[in-house]
């Protein structure tokens, strides 16, 4: 990355700052989270957005995209909580509920009552006032390096939500994690998750995002996921913003000895969105999973971009990314296998493809490989292309109508990693989300 | 894996130390005062007899460079180049114009007997091996002699020094120069374009198909030099030409500088094959010296149906920066990227191609073998682009990189932009080091180790060396096993 100089601001840069300035003071948490903001926001201010120059961002110019910041949301209130709720973009699963709404956590619309055995559910602004070893635990898969995303949303740290599984307890039911946004008016939000799986646990986990249509509001959300030993955990996403939103979203993941981790983004909403999973094989053995689909339309303009550190010998993963491109959208996909010194009988294999429903639509794919480890078998095929007019003229040969026909084959396309969704009612659901946009296709 | 004697022996007398072609010659020479600044450009210009839209051109670079920045986003790692430390111009001292071989002094010619390459005609004629190769060497700055001019004159084509041509055809070199690679390019061509010494000069005129292979051989000798040539071939409509170049220096202790630019131009129904042996000296096994080879290449293909095809097979230098591309500018033109790259001991390679597609129904296809051992690292970066207009663009990549030890390191950077749905592009690459079953395999039906481990490199990075016209491919092959080798074992 160049360390360059850049004395000129611009307008949202300088609003967020002022905004990082006005809000020092007043966020709660005890020294060590206070350290952690203040790097973050010094951070910040001293290297400002990415634009297409910093490498990680070369294909989502925040400094161009992100024209103006508005100003922190104020605190839900009643009306608000009404608003929200009807936003759920998966009413219908069956899970435990854990609502945020403009990136504080309510429990008036969460089901934490009767917990299962092992199962420790924390607000995160409560742990920051208490200072409890949660709150200690966060900021724990920073890495070394400047992301734009993630130092804002630390510069913010104030709620989210804290979840701990104990070691060897199996959750019945899925947590859901809805994140909603409301108000008529744009404003941002910054929310902050943890969730601590302890050795030989199992969960399930949907984080989900909403809001409403035609409000340019900005969401940042980053979550922190600690795998322990022999653990199995399945982390699915559906990013289901407004169509004016702006969406950035950092995971961080750690994955320790034999566990099993899996994840599913499913990303269709706001106008502008980045996802950025940052995966790490602290143990051996260890198996990875990543199965998403993106599914875009309008102008819409989404970046996924994964970066998946094998650290420890022996380590499996496999990733699977699958985009969906209408209109004058643009898809990105950025993901880097990196085997570090030592990790040798490492497998790992990732396949992208794009599927261009458009003349004017667009594709990127960036699949790294980065590999300092000499017994291993590691590789990466990418795609793009239109729907294949042979599969077409197969279908339109038996008298199946033209829309039919891509409308089949685009579901084909796009469910191949819904369906490696294990838990059966969040496949189902995720399946329904990406049937929906199919039916919406003109 | 136990090596056996006969191996051990083998792998010292071909051990990176063991560089054959690190002699020095001791030839009188003459130079550039050390440093850059308008002067120097000034000197080289005077030196080479040029005329004065040449200089202005030559400061107009050397202005636009002192704005520029070192690029730092490539995976390469070296202690900062002091550009003024530099001579940026080394020329054998010579009696004036040498017009036959016999006034060439007798030291660069056995230089090059030394190193195989044959300057001789009546030789090469009357050889067992009878080798139809016109040849340009180019020593430190200057171009020494370029063999078979008449009998490709009476072809039309011109093969020539640039300095040669500068002087003679001012037209086409005006016309061509710096059109594929704009002085404002990058850092070291913008460098290069200030102060170029020399390089070759290929025109091949409308349908004709050139009667022989062109080649030129790059020696730099001097010490404390950069060697900065310039290649520009022009295949006019319809016409056809391979072109080789083969890479040679000194053992030097300290690094030396390398900036070269070479530009083709494809126009209608032109083909242009350029091949590569890249054999620059890569350092000692400590990592010390070695060549730093900046270099860009890129041809355009500008008619209808035009190709071009870049085929190199790089072993050597410190650190290698190269990326030959295509601009698929006419219609259904194609480009073609063929790569081994082989890196041991301290190398550092960070090479690999840009694609861009323009036209209607251009194609592309990339096949890339790294081979990384040692404590080198080898890294693949390429761009696969399609504009909007370019409907019914394709590409095919496949990368493969081969990991001998674990101290070493293999990378994959590519690009893939597509901005149209009928763009389709594929793109694979794996990394592996070479596989048991595979050894087991050929060793139970009765090969050594060695023998299967050679197989199995010789048949990863094939698909590449049918693409090397014949002299070529034999030379490459035997560099394989030089450069392989020291590692396996």
């Amino acid at each position: 990355m160049n360390a360059e100089i850049r004395p000129i601001r611009t307008p949202a840069e300088q609003a967020l700052a002022a905004s990082i300035e006005a809000a020092r003071n007043t966020l709660p948490g005890a020294a060590g989270v206070k350290k952690l903001r203040e790097a973050a926001a010094e951070a910040f201010i001293r290297s400002g957005l990415p634009h297409r120059r910093v490498e990680e961002w070369k294909y989502t110019d925040l400094r161009a995209l992100v024209r103006e910041a508005p100003p922190l949301a104020a605190p839900p209130d009643k009306n608000a909580f009404e608003q929200a709720k009807k936003l759920d973009p998966l009413p219908r699963l069956d899970a435990r509920r854990l609502t945020l709404v403009n990136g504080a956590f309510v429990p008036e619309l969460s089901d934490i009552a009767s917990l299962e055995k092992g199962l420790t559910i924390v607000p995160l602004s409560r742990a920051l006032a208490e200072n409890n070893r949660f709150a200690q635990k966060i900021g724990e898969l920073h890495p070394d390096t400047y992301d734009a995303a993630l130092s804002l949303n630390t510069a913010f740290l104030n709620d989210g939500v804290l979840i701990e599984i104990a070691d060897g307890a199996k959750l019945l039911r899925p947590i859901h994690i809805v994140n909603l946004h409301a108000g008529g008016t744009p404003s941002s939000t910054y929310a902050r998750s943890l969730v601590v799986a302890g050795k030989n646990s199992e969960a399930v986990i949907v984080e989900s995002f909403a809001g409403p249509e035609g409000v340019a509001y900005q969401r940042n959300s980053a979550i922190e996921l600690q795998v322990g030993d022999k653990a199995s955990f399945d982390f699915i996403r559906l990013q289901a913003e407004g169509a004016a939103a702006l969406h950035l979203s950092t995971l961080l993941a750690k994955i320790g000895n034999d566990a099993k981790f899996a994840l599913y983004p499913v990303t269709q909403g706001a106008a502008v969105s980045r996802f950025s999973v940052t995966l790490r094989f602290a143990g051996k053995g260890a198996d990875a999973r990543f199965a998403g689909a993106t599914l875009l339309r309008g102008r819409q303009h989404a970046d996924t971009t994964m970066m998946i550190h094998h650290m420890m010998p022996n380590g499996t993963s496999r990733e699977l990314m699958k985009s969906a491109l209408d209109n004058e959208s643009r898809g990105i996909f950025q993901g880097r296998i990196n085997v570090h010194p030592g990790a040798q009988k490492t497998d790992a294999r990732m396949a992208t493809h794009a599927l261009m429903l458009s003349d004017k639509a667009e594709s990127v794919n960036k699949p790294e490989l980065e590999i300092f480890a000499d017994d291993v078998q590691c590789g990466h095929g990418a795609t793009s292309g239109a729907i294949d007019e042979a599969l077409l003229f197969y279908f339109l040969a038996r008298g199946i109508p033209r829309k039919e026909a891509e409308a089949l084959l685009i579901h084909s396309f796009v469910a191949e990693p819904l369906e490696m969704i294990a838990h059966e009612g969040a496949r189902e659901a995720m399946l329904a989300r990406a049937e929906d946009w199919l039916k919406a296709r003109s | 894996m136990p090596a056996v004697q006969e191996t051990v022996e083998r792998v010292k007398s071909i051990d990176v130390d063991q560089y054959k072609y690190g002699f020095v010659t001791e030839i009188e020479s003459e130079k550039a005062p050390r440093g850059l600044d308008e002067d120097t450009v000034r000197f080289i210009s005077a030196k080479k007899n040029e005329p004065a839209w040449m200089l202005e051109w030559r400061l107009e670079a050397f202005r636009r460079w002192k704005t520029l920045q070192e690029p730092t986003w490539a995976r390469v790692h070296y202690p900062k180049i002091n550009y003024q430390d530099l001579y940026y111009y080394a020329a054998p001292k010579k009696k004036e114009g040498p017009t036959s071989l016999d006034e060439v002094d007798p030291e660069i010619l056995k230089t090059y007997e030394k190193l195989g390459i044959p300057l001789r005609e009546q030789e090469m004629l009357a050889g067992v091996q009878k080798s139809n190769v016109a040849v340009d060497a180019v020593f430190d700055s200057v171009s020494v002699v370029t063999t078979f001019k008449e009998e490709l004159r009476k072809a039309g084509v011109i093969f020539c020094s640039i300095s040669e041509a500068i002087r003679e055809h001012p037209e086409l070199v005006r016309q061509y120069l710096g059109s594929v690679v704009p002085i404002t390019d990058n850092f070291f061509a913008t460098l290069n374009s200030a102060v170029f010494s020399d390089g070759s000069f290929v025109y091949v005129p409308k349908g004709v198909r050139c009667p022989m292979e062109l080649s030129t051989y790059f020696r730099i000798n001097e010490q404390n030099t950069g060697q900065f040539e310039r290649t520009l071939i022009i295949a006019d409509e319809g016409a056809y030409v391979s072109y080789l170049e083969g890479c040679t220096a000194p053992m030097r202790d300290e690094n030396q500088l390398h900036a070269a630019v070479v530009e083709l131009v494809a126009l209608k129904d032109a083909e242009i094959k350029y091949s590569t042996i890249q054999n620059w000296y890569p350092g000692d096994k400590e990592g010390k010296g070695g060549i730093y080879n900046f270099v860009t290449k890129r041809g355009d293909c500008r008619g209808a149906r035009a190709k071009i095809s870049w085929t190199q097979v790089e072993t050597g230098s410190a650190i290698t920066w190269k990326y030959p591309s295509c601009i698929l500018r006419g219609d259904n033109s194609r480009g073609e990227f063929y790569s081994i790259a082989i890196s041991n001991g301290h190398q550092q390679v960070d090479s690999g191609t840009k694609m861009i597609h323009l036209g209607k129904n251009t194609t592309s296809r990339i096949i890339s073998k790294g081979i990384a051992a040692g404590v080198s690292n080898n890294t693949y970066r390429g761009l696969v682009s399609a504009n909007r207009r370019a409907t019914g663009a394709r590409n095919f990549t496949n990368c493969d990189s081969l990991l001998i030890g674990d101290k070493c390191g293999a990378h994959t950077v590519p690009y893939i932009e597509a901005k149209n749905s009928s763009a389709v592009f594929e793109h694979e690459a794996t990394t592996s080091k070479i596989s048991e079953d595979m050894l087991f395999y050929c060793m139970q039906r009765g090969l050594s180790q060695e023998d299967a481990v050679a197989l199995v490199v010789n048949g990863s990075v094939k698909d590449v060396l049918q693409h090397l016209p014949m002299e070529f491919a034999v030379e490459a092959q035997k560099l394989i096993a030089i450069s392989l080798e020291g590692s396996v074992g």
